[in-house]
């Protein structure tokens, strides 16, 4: 693209709309979602099954770790945060980031006023 | 592209510092009805609406933070009294009501994937599928909560926890019977079950309504000229929606079936 | 600039002058159309309006206060409704004043302009906001007159929850409803300043008032739904009876502190940084300088809001936390200082062999400077442990965040309304009235605050409205001063209204400013440019001013 035509399309800065603030519409094909499906069913049925299965204190752990697992596939691909500028992706970090903050800083209070008893 | 800026003209055009400076520019950029005025082009409005509706959830991780935080602390001070009150919730329920809300947020992806192809009688056929599974979801929540209002698990003064005191007298054998104070802990669990989920229901039922206002613009074929922005944005909600209750299932359903002695 | 200016401000030539015909003000008639607009610089105006009279309400409770603590005896009103009064005071202050004192009403005005664009992103949600606002402000009103509540601003539980008949319930909504504003301004300023830039409006040319907005509005959007779950938990509580902080069904009050102050902490923060972007912009304009290590002062506004999420505890000292986590946060909370301290010397050097005048907004800038300092390293006091444990629940810790809050936020909005008002309005305020103003506000918070440092150093504790006679001079000092800042609040008010109609014309740049928003005619558009703008220098590049002014003069003239 010239920089006449540049100039004449783009009122906005392309620095500024472009990286990294910036990402291509991506359409995400029904071919693909079904896989996305598939696999959340797949991994709710893995869930259910692990819960009978006793394993001790890796109960919850497995069971978060596959809550984790569909929640992040949920968020790429139902949520196209894959396909999404790098400004979405920091800021889904962030929130997740703040959230872990609470529990973490409030939970270290928690843990060492009752050293030993959790 | 750094010389575009460079060749441009100073800051300010020279009309600006008269006071009766032209007003002619207003609409000049308005390409389709509804785009806003403000935005530059029609991208940086679309862009400028799914950045705001991510910023809108990051208020509701931080929301249903809270209830999270509470449940963890509890789950370990009255480990006890959870687990039998966790094992009273039905997996059968549970589960199904998992499958049925991955399968509404799937119809809802697909329901984007229309809306972006202007396919007007898929984009409407999936709302309506998004929608009926989302109300099987607020139904079977009911059943269940019908269940314990039965079981007399609801907190309050018509609390009952002789099930937990007694759990044989009430054909449960596979329970351990809890001390009365400890028994009268399983109430914390039911408060956060009940505001958990309830909090879950009430966006469910948000969005719900929001549905129907989608689904009628729908069909009046607002989203299938180009402008998928209000389907995305909802799809952006109705699948954080999913994800709180993809946690809420482990959570309150799963992660009790096998007590660890202490 | 000669050595003998006194002045920076430079007005047109009054016979000729006159205010645009097409503004934003003129744009539309009838109360509808303000009542309904999109327009970010009307709802920064009914914001202000707003804040303005909920302001008032506050600071008359704040009055009651300093007058039934003239004398030791309980002599003006009953233990309860003192309490009442301190609660409204301290709910309406914050909530309904300080929070969206400096975002809602100058960072609505000013945040598209500066980073050049017609509106911010969602003028829709902006509008709802004000709603919100008017809705809790109203909830907070209806509460007040149906008696009150008396829980203070912090909704302690098991207080709040169970041994209090009063209207909690109403209040706590309307802090709900209230926070939901807040988080839409947020939500608005962030995208906005992400998505709206105009070209060549990179990030290190943003003024530095946007650095400080987009700071606190990342903690508006992350903390305030917290305070708003601890909210819906104390309401279930109460209307519903569930346990969750309730000790004797097995709840841990201590949680409901934790979430309180996840969101409070970093309030405080909402409500400073703002300001502090009030006196960047203020400081750098009448001293003629680029703001001295902007990338510094930029970078420290980010670094306040993310250690912001890092201390909440240290409200909790004594209440029973852990004494490891106790350490840990008291440590985090010294390291808050060092962004702050930041600010507070580049401010400083700014000032250094600039070219400083002394008008009003400077005057406030000035107050700002000093009495942000000494709330700041009283701060420092109480954020270590063995000072804390003494002086928390004490008058310090009261002189200390009205250092902090009034001396310095209220004293940086005043400066920012003050050195916007003319773009606002396009009239000048009388200036040498607005200087006493200044100072007068100046004496009369020193006079209220200073002696309350001693008061809690020698151990009179807050939230009694008695105290031991030997208090009596200390206290009579301070209820002295809060006349005298009445008196100082209230004459803005009467001169900037009476601005609104009889002030010079100010023309489009009185102080010879850089900003964006001083090169457009004041008041600005409806869409505040005519095209949009092309940034093509630093921020604060006074070279550029001079170099713009001349080539003027040569071409115009």
């Amino acid at each position: 693209m010239s920089h006449e035509a540049a100039h004449e399309h783009h009122y906005h800065d392309p620095a500024n709309v472009t990286n990294p603030e910036h990402a291509e519409h991506h359409i995400v094909t029904p071919l693909q979602y079904c896989y996305v499906y598939g696999t959340l069913l797949f991994f709710t049925i893995l869930t259910i099954l692990a819960a009978d299965w006793d394993m001790g204190i890796f109960n919850p752990v497995v069971a978060l770790a596959i809550a984790c697992t569909k929640a992040v596939i949920v968020i790429l691909f139902f949520m196209h945060v894959k396909y999404q500028s790098n400004l979405i992706k920091m800021t889904v970090g962030c929130g997740f980031f703040t959230f872990i903050i609470l529990i973490t800083m409030t939970l270290l209070d928690y843990i060492s006023r009752a050293w030993g008893l959790w | 592209m750094d010389n575009v800026i460079a060749q441009s003209e100073p800051l300010m055009p020279r009309e600006t510092s008269v006071h009766e400076a032209g007003y002619d520019v207003e609409h000049e950029h308005a390409f389709v009805p509804q785009h806003r005025h403000h935005f530059e082009t029609e991208e940086q409005q679309r862009e400028a609406g799914s950045f705001g509706m991510w910023l809108f959830l990051l208020t509701e991780i931080m929301f249903f933070g809270g209830l999270f935080f509470a449940y963890l602390l509890y789950r370990n001070w009255y480990y006890d009294a959870f687990v039998p009150a966790s094992n009273f919730l039905s997996i059968k329920w549970g589960g199904t009501n998992t499958a049925i809300l991955i399968t509404s947020g799937f119809f809802m992806a697909l329901a984007v994937w229309a809306a972006e192809v202007r396919n007007k009688q898929i984009l409407v056929w999936t709302l309506v599928a998004t929608m009926l599974f989302g109300w099987a979801f607020i139904g079977i929540k009911g059943i269940e909560w019908h269940d314990e209002w039965v079981h007399h698990h609801i907190p309050g003064s018509g609390y009952d926890v002789s099930e937990f005191v007694n759990p044989k007298a009430h054909g449960i054998t596979d329970a351990k019977p809890l001390p009365p104070d400890m028994a009268q802990r399983t109430q914390i669990f039911f408060f956060l079950y009940f505001g958990m989920t309830g909090m879950h229901a009430v966006h469910m039922l948000i969005g719900l309504g929001l549905l129907f206002w989608l689904l009628w613009r729908a069909q009046r074929g607002d989203f299938t000229d180009g402008y998928v922005a209000p389907i995305e944005n909802f799809a952006l909600y109705w699948h954080f929606v999913d994800i709180v209750w993809l946690f809420l299932f482990p959570l309150l359903y799963l992660i009790n079936r096998h007590p660890l002695a202490h | 600039m000669s050595a003998t200016a006194t002045t920076i401000l430079n007005l047109p030539d009054q016979s000729t002058a006159s205010i645009p015909k097409k503004n934003y003000i003129t744009a539309e008639h009838g109360l509808l159309s303000w009542l309904l607009t999109g327009d970010h610089k009307r709802i920064a105006m009914l914001y202000l309006i707003s804040i303005t009279f909920f302001f008032f309400i506050g600071g008359a409770f704040a009055g009651l206060i300093r007058l039934e603590l003239l004398t030791p005896q309980p002599d003006l009103v009953a233990s309860d409704t003192y309490n009442k009064f301190f609660t409204m005071h301290g709910i309406i202050m914050i909530f309904l004043f300080l929070v969206p004192s400096v975002p809602a009403t100058i960072g609505n005005f000013l945040i598209p302009i500066m980073v050049g664009a017609k509106d911010l992103a969602f003028p829709k949600i902006n509008l709802l906001s004000w709603y919100l606002y008017l809705v809790g402000g109203t909830l907070t009103l209806a509460a007040l007159v149906l008696g009150g509540v008396d829980t203070g601003w912090t909704f302690t539980t098991p207080l709040s929850t169970h041994y209090l008949n009063t209207h909690v319930i109403t209040a706590a909504s309307a802090i709900f409803i209230a926070g939901f504003s807040s988080i839409f301004t947020g939500l608005n300023f962030i995208v906005t300043i992400h998505r709206m830039r105009c070209p060549g409006m990179t990030w290190f040319r943003l003024p530095l008032f946007v650095w400080s907005n987009y700071a606190a509005s990342i903690l508006m959007v992350l903390g305030t739904p917290v305070l708003a779950i601890a909210l819906v938990l104390v309401l279930l509580e109460r209307v519903a009876g569930i346990g969750v902080f309730d000790p004797t069904k097995g709840g841990d009050p201590l949680l409901f502190q934790h979430l309180f102050w996840f969101y409070s902490h970093p309030a405080v923060y909402i409500m400073i940084l703002p300001g502090m972007g009030v006196i960047s912009e203020v400081v750098s304009t009448f001293s003629r300088k680029r703001v001295f290590g902007y990338t510094a002062v930029a970078f420290s506004s980010v670094a306040i809001a993310l250690f912001g999420f890092f201390v909440w505890a240290h409200h909790m000292f004594i209440m029973g936390i852990s004494n490891y986590s106790a350490l840990v946060f008291s440590l985090l909370t010294m390291l808050v200082a060092v962004p702050s301290a930041i600010k507070i010397f580049n401010w400083a050097f700014t000032l250094q062999k600039g070219s400083i005048t002394f008008e009003t907004p400077m005057l406030y800038a000035f107050g700002f400077m000093g009495l942000f300092t000494i709330g700041g390293l009283t701060g420092v006091f109480l954020g270590s442990l063995g000072m804390d444990i003494q002086l928390t629940e004490t008058y310090f810790i009261v002189a200390h965040f009205h250092f902090v809050m009034v001396g310095g936020m209220l004293m940086a909005f005043l400066a920012g309304v003050h050195f916007w008002w003319p773009k606002m309005t396009g009239r000048m305020y009388p200036e040498s009235l607005s200087k006493l103003a200044a100072v007068v506000t100046f004496i009369g918070f020193n006079l209220t605050f200073m002696p309350q440092f001693v008061l809690g150093y020698l151990g009179m504790p807050r939230r009694y409205h008695a105290y031991p006679p030997e208090f009596q001079v200390l206290n009579v000092l301070s209820t002295a001063g809060a006349t005298v800042l009445g008196v100082g609040y209230m004459l803005p008010i009467l001169y900037l209204a009476w601005s609104l109609k009889y002030g010079a014309i100010a023309g489009n740049n009185p102080w010879q400013a850089t900003g964006l928003e001083w090169q457009i005619q004041s008041p600005p558009l409806t869409e505040n440019f005519t095209q949009i703008p092309i940034m093509d220098h630093e921020a604060y590049d006074y070279e550029w001013l001079e170099h713009q002014t001349r080539h003027e003069v040569t071409t115009v003239g």
